[in-house]
């Protein structure tokens, strides 16, 4: 009998253990997602009463002149992310069709590691890597620089999602076109290809509000321009740059147009990453 | 698989095959850049670059010793902060969790990853650093101020700043391939562990989290990877003081960050060397850590990719 009690205490102690262990990690999964809604707010509560239609369309004034914007930082980065998909994006893209199609086993591990191995890469490596191959031999710091300085950040994300949702194209679609008598290319891209796009255009888009966001490659690639870019082989102005150089300004009025920078590029960088999990939603829903 | 027959087969194949194969040519451009870069440098200083303390670019003395100190003692402030709060959440994503809360949480984390490094930055130079500096700092020092480490005159900039930054950076990629680790212990485990009756959480102690220790291992070195590398948030709160102190209220200095900061002054040729020769330090550093991240991923998880995560 009191042995059996004892048994009864001893699983309502062990029950009451798994609780507080419950408690516990639930705290720190608020704990983890506490500095994003931290961070939200505050680039919410300080850019907004920064951001103006001024701030779209007019160039950074000089120290001291209110008022000013940051259009040529905005178009900066939409160039230097259109410089970086002309060569990222066919590389990945490619090199992504070839693992999922041509590559043998034993070769697409090792690609596979190599890449995954170069997404751990620091991106200031990338930018002095650019700076040694671009910036020294052609004396200059350009938009070019840039744009390849993030080109080769998109590649290994680019080629990893582009072979799995390659690989999730079923073979009969393959079979199918093959016994069509259709060329094995022209399968792989207008059959293979095509289905899974949507996957494809999923992982360019993820890549491109990663490398949107990345200031460390650019310091000394695109380095910056107060004003319009009008040859690509001159220094450019990017939206993250900008906000660094303004953020670790002694000035306020500057500080002031930092967080209405952030407030844009957060915007930009959200609406991409929310607009990619409503479409992958829909694709796993309806699939 | 037969080798393409065709012309427009064979075309195909090698473009595809060459663009594969550029993930290879970006490694040994990255080393040869690096290399080449700070050939001089490492001709000049030799092994007493890592070990040098001075960094005196009028002088042109180069010692790389304070940026090692400080990236190692931010990534570890870093993973002693960031590892114990991923992992949990990682546990009660795939264990704990009721089933409704766990895509949200799961969306939340990847928000977090997504942040610019810049934009916490700038959130910690104004939000961040002024609050420790104001409330933690003082309570820390009144508590642990008898220890070297949390004595001293307390800055805002500091290299605990920095370390807490760096661990926010992060949280979300120790977390989500945690659970990719966790998701991928079998349910065999578990039920052969409920079966004998054990609570939720004794299923999680005996059945998931000792079959799945090595990978979870695997996420912390990853999660040390990008720590070690990360630049811009860090950079705007650590002070950027090349020295070495006990106290972790004074202000450090990371390898990236230095590269950061001083790339585009560097006024000698042996300085810009001496900042390659940084850089190749960083990539040798990280590019080790990561090895070993995929490699112990790699053989827990065969076939899941979390190497992929961001």
């Amino acid at each position: 009998m009191n042995k059996q009690t004892d048994r009864k205490d001893h699983h309502s102690w062990r029950k009451f253990k798994s609780g507080i262990v419950s408690g516990l990690t639930f705290c720190s999964a608020v704990l983890v997602i506490a500095p994003l809604a931290l961070v939200f707010v505050y680039v919410l509560k300080s850019g907004i009463g920064a951001i103006n239609f001024d701030f779209f369309t007019n160039l950074p004034k000089p120290v001291g002149v209110a008022g000013g914007g940051m259009a040529n930082a905005i178009v900066g980065t939409l160039v230097l992310l259109a410089l970086a998909s002309v060569i990222g994006i066919p590389v990945g893209v490619l090199g992504g069709v070839f693992l999922a199609e041509y590559g043998t086993a034993r070769v697409n591990a090792v690609l596979r590691f190599i890449a995954d191995v170069l997404n751990g890469v620091p991106s200031i490596i990338w930018g002095v890597v650019v700076y040694g191959l671009i910036v020294l031999r052609f004396k200059s710091f350009s938009a070019y620089a840039g744009g390849l300085a993030l080109a080769l950040i998109m590649i290994p994300l680019i080629l990893r999602t582009t072979e799995e949702v390659i690989l999730l194209v079923p073979v009969g679609y393959r079979e199918a076109a093959l016994a069509l008598g259709i060329a094995r290319w022209k399968t792989i891209l207008q059959i293979v290809v095509k289905t899974a796009s949507r996957g494809i255009v999923t992982g360019i888009l993820l890549a491109l509000a990663r490398v949107g966001g990345e200031t460390a490659p650019l310091l000394f690639t695109a380095f910056g321009n107060r004003f319009w870019n009008h040859d690509l082989s001159e220094p450019i102005a990017a939206l993250p740059l900008q906000i660094f150089t303004y953020a670790i300004s002694p000035y306020d009025d500057w500080h002031r147009q930092a967080w209405a920078g952030a407030l844009v590029l957060v915007t930009g960088v959200f609406c991409v990453n929310v607009l990619v999990r409503i479409v992958t939603r829909v694709r796993t829903a309806s699939a | 698989m037969s080798p393409p027959s065709r012309f427009g087969d064979k075309v195909f194949y090698w473009l595809t095959l060459s663009m594969a194969f550029a993930v290879v040519l970006l490694v040994i451009l990255i080393g040869w850049q690096l290399t080449l870069g700070s050939s001089y440098a490492v001709r000049r200083f030799g092994f007493g670059f890592l070990t040098g303390s001075a960094w005196d670019p009028v002088a042109e003395e180069f010692g790389a010793l304070p940026f090692i100190y400080g990236t190692a003692v931010s990534s570890l402030i870093a993973l002693l902060i960031a590892v114990p709060l991923s992992v949990a959440t990682a546990v009660y994503l795939t264990e704990l969790a009721p089933l409704w809360i766990r895509q949200p949480i799961v969306s939340l984390v990847e928000m977090l990853a997504a942040i610019p490094s810049v934009i916490l930055g700038l959130w910690g130079i104004f939000v961040m650093v002024p609050w420790l500096r104001d409330y933690i700092f003082p309570f820390l020092q009144r508590i642990l101020g008898w220890t070297p480490f949390f004595s001293g005159p307390i800055y805002g900039p500091s290299m605990l700043a920095g370390g807490i930054i760096v661990a926010i950076m992060i949280l979300p990629i120790i977390t989500s391939v945690s659970r990719e680790i966790l998701r991928s212990v079998p349910d065999l485990q578990r039920e052969a562990a409920y079966a004998l009756g054990a609570t939720r959480w004794e299923v999680t102690r005996i059945a998931v989290l000792s079959y799945a220790r090595k990978g979870l291992f695997g996420a912390v070195i990853l999660g040390l990877g990008r720590a070690l590398g990360e630049t811009m948030a860090v950079t705007m709160v650590i002070g950027n003081t090349p020295q070495i102190a006990a106290s972790l209220f004074k202000p450090g200095y990371t390898l990236a960050s230095v590269i950061a900061n001083e790339f585009t002054e560097a006024t000698s040729d042996m300085y810009l060397q001496a900042l390659f020769e940084i850089g190749l330090v960083l990539f040798g550093v990280t590019i080790l850590v990561n090895l070993l991240a995929q490699l112990l991923l790699k053989t827990i998880t065969a076939g899941a990719d979390p190497g992929r995560v961001q």
